[in-house]
């Protein structure tokens, strides 16, 4: 393979986060778990819209669709009528372990998002933003008050805990794993091509229509994984999976560069890092014999100005959407124009 | 008393028109900027929120309503020309994703700063709460609000048209949407425009803070935040490169979703967001330029 190291890179900073994990107490454990199933989340949206350089605020909906099938179908059966009241009969009747669950997650997440993306892959620029931001506020709209398919608006309580360091850590090492095969095939170079050159690549006979929905669609399927493995950490109710989730994970591409694989890594794992700092500090931490209490609130006001700044001032983020490289001269083929976000 | 068709009370009526005004207000503020700048302004929705609790703070030191309204207008067009100028300028030359993205950054960024700030629980607006009682014409009990809101609407979209077509700036502001680089290279002076532009979607803003702070006074960090989604989509959904096509599509958005807010009974009216973005959708499939755009739009090549 020409330069592994593009996979590596990545690869062993997600497991570098697990070991470090695992090192620490149970408590700090915690965000490092929390931060692996981000790392699968913005790869998730990585594969959309850093390969394709369309924004999608829609992504975030796959993962919810992937929490609740995850989620519903992995509650114990005698739990179900107390959580889930109004489960229609037949999810009433289904429970799956751990792996199949994740599995159904992703098959679910995958689905949703080629019927989704059927239609919308004709859109590009600010009606695609649009278009994308209303399936986010279908499915969260549905979700919410569709008491058949799930618990509605309370908490998914009772799903199997299983999702500790490893999992997670495995989780984001497979979602790194596709991402990066997605990335060297020749669909992934045609999805990039039609980001750089729309017209060109048009021109060449690469469908631009069919190159998005396969990206979409591999991406949804991403989500909906991650989405398995987030309600498997904890339990969620619909909100976790809105608004604020697509704000973070924006932030995390957008920072670490939405143009390479590494900075969507980088990204998940630099603002995990300081969000879940931020967090323990709002209760108060002591570093280096200062003591630091921040108000409630402030982890959002310190992600934002960060990404704003670095929209601003860098806006192919910290890698400059490059991949990690042993050699120092980038081959000619990527020396192309930065992407846009 | 009842419009026999649909089952929907004036009230309903009367309220969806005003409901469609106030979007349609909105809707030409996003739009404007847009025009100029070519950037979606998803904070826009922050601007009326920070007006409404401007608002609040002034009805909370017991300052007469005039003296509020005069507060609100401060400090949403202190806040656009902030906005302007701190990130809207540094990002002119990106592309139109990048804006996006940013702007959904600020959105953000301001919500978190007034929750930080006033907390989450919310403080009420009261200082124009006579303005929300019934007044009865015909034998039927409109609101008073409604009625005020469709006619500052209309004063708003007429007094703009006017601007827009009457004076030089106006005619400045329209060539700059149609084609920025030429205007400039004969002699529109391209700051005085965006600038022109920014305070008249302040403005805008701060009046649409006033009237949805009188339909709903209490004032949270997410005020707005649903109403501009909405409007966004109904935006895009008119067609968002000319003024009247957006205006009309936010009417429309505003309009559509008081009548089924209002008729359909709440085991339904609480999938009303779903109709709606679905609609939305359905639509930039069938016309991706917008409802009431004519003419295809080619791609860009650069």
């Amino acid at each position: 393979m020409r330069r592994p190291e593009e996979l590596l890179a990545p690869a062993l900073l997600v497991l570098g986060a697990a070991l470090l994990g695992l090192a620490a107490s149970v408590s700090t454990q915690a965000y490092f778990v929390d931060t692996l199933v981000k790392v699968s989340i913005v790869v998730a949206l990585y594969v959309f819209i850093g390969n394709s350089g369309v924004v999608s605020f829609g992504q975030i909906s796959f993962v919810a669709v992937g929490a609740w099938t995850a989620g519903v179908l992995s509650v114990p059966s005698s739990e179900k009528p107390a959580i889930m009241p109004n489960l229609a009969h037949f999810l009433r009747q289904t429970t799956v372990g751990n792996v199949p669950s994740l599995a159904l997650a992703a098959l679910a997440g995958l689905v949703f998002a080629l019927l989704v993306g059927l239609p919308l892959m004709r859109l590009s620029g600010l009606s695609a933003g649009i278009a994308t931001f209303a399936v986010l506020a279908i499915t969260n709209n549905l979700l919410r008050y569709y008491e058949k398919i799930g618990p509605g608006l309370n908490a998914f309580s009772s799903v199997p805990e299983t999702t500790g360091i490893w999992q997670a850590a495995i989780g984001a090492l497979v979602a790194v794993a596709l991402a990066f095969g997605y990335q060297r095939s020749r669909y992934g170079r045609m999805l990039r091509a039609t980001r750089e050159d729309r017209p060109a690549a048009s021109a060449a006979g690469i469908s631009v229509y069919r190159q998005r929905l396969l990206a979409f669609t591999l991406s949804g399927a991403i989500a909906g994984f991650a989405g398995g493995l987030y309600i498997h950490l904890l339990p969620l109710n619909i909100d976790a999976f809105y608004l604020d989730l697509t704000f973070i994970t924006l932030a995390m591409l957008v920072i670490g560069g939405s143009g390479s694989l590494l900075g969507a890594v980088v990204g998940a794992l630099a603002v995990s890092g300081l969000d879940s700092f931020l967090a323990a500090a709002e209760n108060g931490v002591d570093v280096l014999g200062w003591h630091i209490d921040l108000p409630a609130g402030t982890r959002l006001i310190v992600v934002g100005v960060l990404m704003t700044l670095v929209l601003i001032l860098r806006p192919s983020g910290i890698t400059g959407g490059r991949e990690f490289s042993l050699t120092r001269r980038r081959p000619p083929e990527t020396t192309a124009a930065e992407p846009a976000a | 008393m009842t419009v026999a068709i649909l089952n929907v009370s004036w009230q309903t009526l009367a309220d969806a028109l005003a409901l469609g005004g106030v979007y349609a207000l909105m809707a030409v503020g996003i739009g404007l900027v847009f025009g100029v700048l070519r950037l979606v302004n998803f904070a826009y929705g922050q601007l009326i929120m920070a007006g409404a609790y401007a608002l609040a703070f002034a009805s909370q030191w017991n300052w007469p309503g005039w003296a509020g309204i005069v507060l609100c207008f401060a400090v949403v067009l202190a806040l656009s020309v902030a906005m302007d100028r701190l990130v809207f300028r540094p990002l002119r030359t990106q592309s139109p994703s990048v804006m996006l993205v940013a702007t959904f950054a600020i959105a953000f960024l301001l919500q978190s700063i007034a929750l930080l700030a006033f907390g989450p629980l919310g403080k009420i607006a009261t200082s124009l709460a006579p303005l929300n009682r019934p007044v009865t014409i015909g034998g039927v009990d409109i609101r008073k609000i409604a009625i005020v809101a469709v006619l500052v609407a209309a004063g708003c979209l007429l007094l703009l048209q006017l601007l827009l077509t009457r004076t030089s700036v106006g005619l400045h502001m329209r060539a700059a949407s149609m084609d920025f680089d030429t205007a400039r290279l004969l002699g529109v002076r391209a700051n005085r425009v965006i600038g022109g532009a920014v305070l008249i979607s302040g403005a805008l803003a701060a009046v649409v803070a006033v009237m949805l702070t009188v339909q709903n006074p209490l004032v949270t960090p997410d005020f707005a935040l649903y109403d501009t989604i909405v409007v966004l989509a109904g935006v895009v959904l008119g067609g968002l490169t000319r003024p009247i096509p957006a205006t009309l599509g936010g009417f429309s958005i505003g309009f559509a979703s008081g009548i089924l807010g209002g008729a359909l009974p709440t085991n339904q009216s609480q999938y009303l967001p779903t109709f709606l973005f679905a609609a939305v959708i359905l639509v930039l499939l069938v016309r991706p330029n917008g409802l009431f755009t004519r003419g295809g739009g080619q791609l860009e090549r650069v």
